[in-house]
């Protein structure tokens, strides 16, 4: 009996810790990590000019073709940043969740995984140009980052976007508009 | 009958206890803090020693994009800067505010906020501004 009340107790205060440990803010988000160097060759270029209005100016450019629209900008500070809803759905998570629907149907169960497939998401660009340390060039580092909803307009997935074809992609860009722009098209 | 009335009385009461209080609580929850204010400034805040406020930012903006964060809104006049960032599930905004100190030098105060809770850890802040100082080359300088 007095074991029992003794084991009772154990779990109910070990039940308090892990409840207050859930809580609690964990440490060290804001400490740089390892890949921190390896993200930053993959969000930043260099541009051999020093007229960082151009730059700017082509950043929202590219930034326009791709379909993002301009939320907030500070020239003085080299600073756009844009957002974009665009679609989610993919083709094999839908077919996933209609195969898995089917089968608890037979089952004679009500699944809905339907309701949990990717729906829509906002994709957030904020970039930086700042004139390179030897002060030659011009630096920028954009990052993307993407919420995702799915079918029961629940968030699914909140993530930095780290795809390198996704940088390459804005990049290649950026590289043409400043071209364009040079020549006034 | 006269005993099941009373604890009735008892509990209607401490009912409305329950629910008034509730109801006071809420919308002062949004302001509380569990550190003193000059405690929160301390830990939030550091000196540098330069005068060159858009530097000083742009090095706060690529800090913290160093940090995985997205930078939000930038505003030069104002000296603030604020972005966020995911980890896992839950969402840290942060604002970095650059303002001058005196004729020499420019303070920075960063606030981060994880989910819906205030960040009140003084080795997080300084893991910050240990950050900051490397990019700018500078000492971070405890204010009192």
């Amino acid at each position: 009996m007095r074991k029992r009340r003794r084991f009772l107790k154990l779990s109910i205060i070990f039940l308090c810790l892990g409840i207050i440990g859930c809580a609690s803010v964990p440490k060290g988000f804001l400490k740089p990590n390892e890949a921190a160097l390896e993200k930053r060759q993959l969000q930043m270029r260099q541009y051999d000019t020093t007229n960082e209005e151009q730059i700017l100016a082509a950043v929202a450019g590219v930034l326009q073709d791709l379909g993002f629209t301009l939320d907030n900008s500070e020239t003085k500070l080299g600073f756009v940043a844009a957002s974009k809803k665009a679609d989610a759905t993919s083709g094999g998570q839908m077919a996933g969740a209609v195969f898995l629907d089917m089968l608890s149907a037979l089952g004679g169960g009500h699944g809905n995984a339907m309701a949990n497939c990717d729906k829509s998401q906002v994709v957030k660009a904020s970039v930086i140009a700042k004139p390179s340390l030897d002060g030659n060039k011009i630096t920028v580092r954009v990052t993307f980052q993407r919420i995702v909803w799915n079918m029961s307009n629940q968030i699914s997935k909140v993530e930095t976007i780290n795809d390198p074809e996704i940088y390459q992609k804005f990049y290649d860009g950026l590289s043409k508009a400043i071209f364009l722009e040079a020549q006034k098209i | 009958m006269k005993k099941l009335m009373r604890c009735c009385g008892i509990f209607v009461i401490l009912f409305s206890i329950a629910v008034l209080s509730g109801c006071a609580t809420t919308a002062g929850k949004a302001f509380e803090t569990s550190e003193s204010q000059v405690k929160l400034r301390s830990m939030q805040t550091r000196a540098f020693d330069t005068t060159d406020k858009q530097k000083m930012m742009q090095t706060v903006m690529s800090t913290m994009q160093d940090l995985e964060f997205v930078i939000d809104k930038a505003d030069l006049t104002l000296g603030s800067v604020s972005g966020s960032k995911f980890l896992g599930y839950a969402v840290v905004t942060m604002t970095v505010t650059v303002r001058p100190k005196g004729e020499k030098q420019l303070l920075v105060r960063a606030n981060a906020q994880y989910g819906i809770k205030s960040v009140e850890d003084p080795e997080t802040y300084q893991d910050f501004f240990t950050a900051l100082e490397k990019a700018l080359f500078l000492t971070a300088q405890q204010v009192d």
